[in-house]
């Protein structure tokens, strides 16, 4: 037990010291991604049995999606992982400003992802390609066109709404790292987010050959 | 101070190593491999999702019940796949 864990104003009462609280909060937080695992895994589970059973129709409504929006997107996200990595850095180096300057850079590199996003949406119900009353699409695939856009809108969509979630939690982050909360010993919370927020861009990084790539 | 530049070149190596995978996958996607399109596509991606899981979220040198941790939502994740796929694949030989 290092002298600066005993009296560091950090450590719960239930810890040993700053290390074991560390390490409790980076396991708590991976069991948590562990759920978020089956959580998205269901889906992409779902996505290969109704790919399977209607090889055509899904090849189709790939090629719908546009390919140079989601590899720009595929590149912002990947972006905002590196300062993501660098703002959880800063954390262990106990410097508040960069890990400021870092989380404000993820927030932006996050916001443009969603922008774009928001963007291919639009086109999309421009274009009657939303399942349900709003689907126009007249091709010879339609049935399964619109089973591919069930999963493409729900996916996709329950993919942003962990991002903005993370939104939440970064601005939550800025905030407690502008009242100088974290130090060299204490950046938990960082860290636990930065894990949270790469588990999300791997998410994509699963959804975007699977949804926009595969036989387009 | 030389900890963090190694570790800022360290994380600047794995995002680029993370862009070049992903040109490498939207170029091959424009060849058709045939039945070795959905396999190439997936080891990249597998590929990209490791090197985000041992350096980003540094599984590295962490914790051995961490990897157990994360290994064990991938494991039953592959079973769920195996297990679902298993039963489709071979629904027309029972009918």
């Amino acid at each position: 037990m290092s002298e600066i864990g005993e009296h560091h104003g950090a450590l719960a009462h239930h810890f040993e010291d700053l290390e074991q609280q560390r390490q409790s909060a980076d396991l708590g937080m991976w069991i948590f991604l562990a759920t978020e695992i089956m959580f998205f895994g269901a889906l992409f589970a779902a996505y290969a049995v109704c790919r399977w059973m209607n090889p055509a129709g899904f090849s189709t409504g790939t090629s719908l999606l546009d390919v140079p929006l989601g590899t720009v997107n595929t590149a912002v996200l990947i972006g905002s992982s590196l300062t993501m990595v660098w703002a959880v850095q800063a954390g262990h180096r106990g410097d508040s400003r960069s890990i400021i300057r870092n989380l404000v850079g993820t927030l932006l590199l996050g916001s443009v992802f969603l922008v774009i996003k928001a963007l291919e949406y639009s086109h999309k119900f421009h274009d009657g390609l939303v399942p349900g009353s709003l689907f126009t699409y007249g091709g010879e695939q339609a049935a399964g066109v619109e089973m591919f856009l069930c999963f493409y809108f729900v996916m996709t969509g329950l993919h942003a709404l962990h991002m903005v979630i993370g939104f939440g939690l970064l601005v939550w982050l800025i905030l407690l790292a502008r009242r100088g909360r974290f130090t060299k010993e204490y950046s938990n919370p960082v860290e636990g987010v930065g894990l949270y927020w790469h588990f999300v861009d791997i998410v994509w990084i699963f959804l975007f050959p699977m949804l926009y790539l595969l036989e387009h | 101070m030389d900890e963090t530049t190694n570790y800022r070149a360290q994380s600047v190596r794995i995002f680029l190593a993370l862009m070049v995978l992903t040109a490498v996958t939207v170029a091959v996607s424009y060849v058709n491999l045939g039945a070795l399109n959905l396999p190439v596509a997936l080891l990249i991606a597998c590929t990209k999702a490791g090197l985000v899981l041992v350096y980003f979220m540094h599984l590295k040198g962490n914790l051995r019940l961490l990897w157990i941790v994360a290994g064990s939502g991938f494991l039953f994740l592959a079973i769920l796949i195996t297990l679902t796929l298993s039963d489709y694949f071979t629904r027309q030989a029972v009918g």
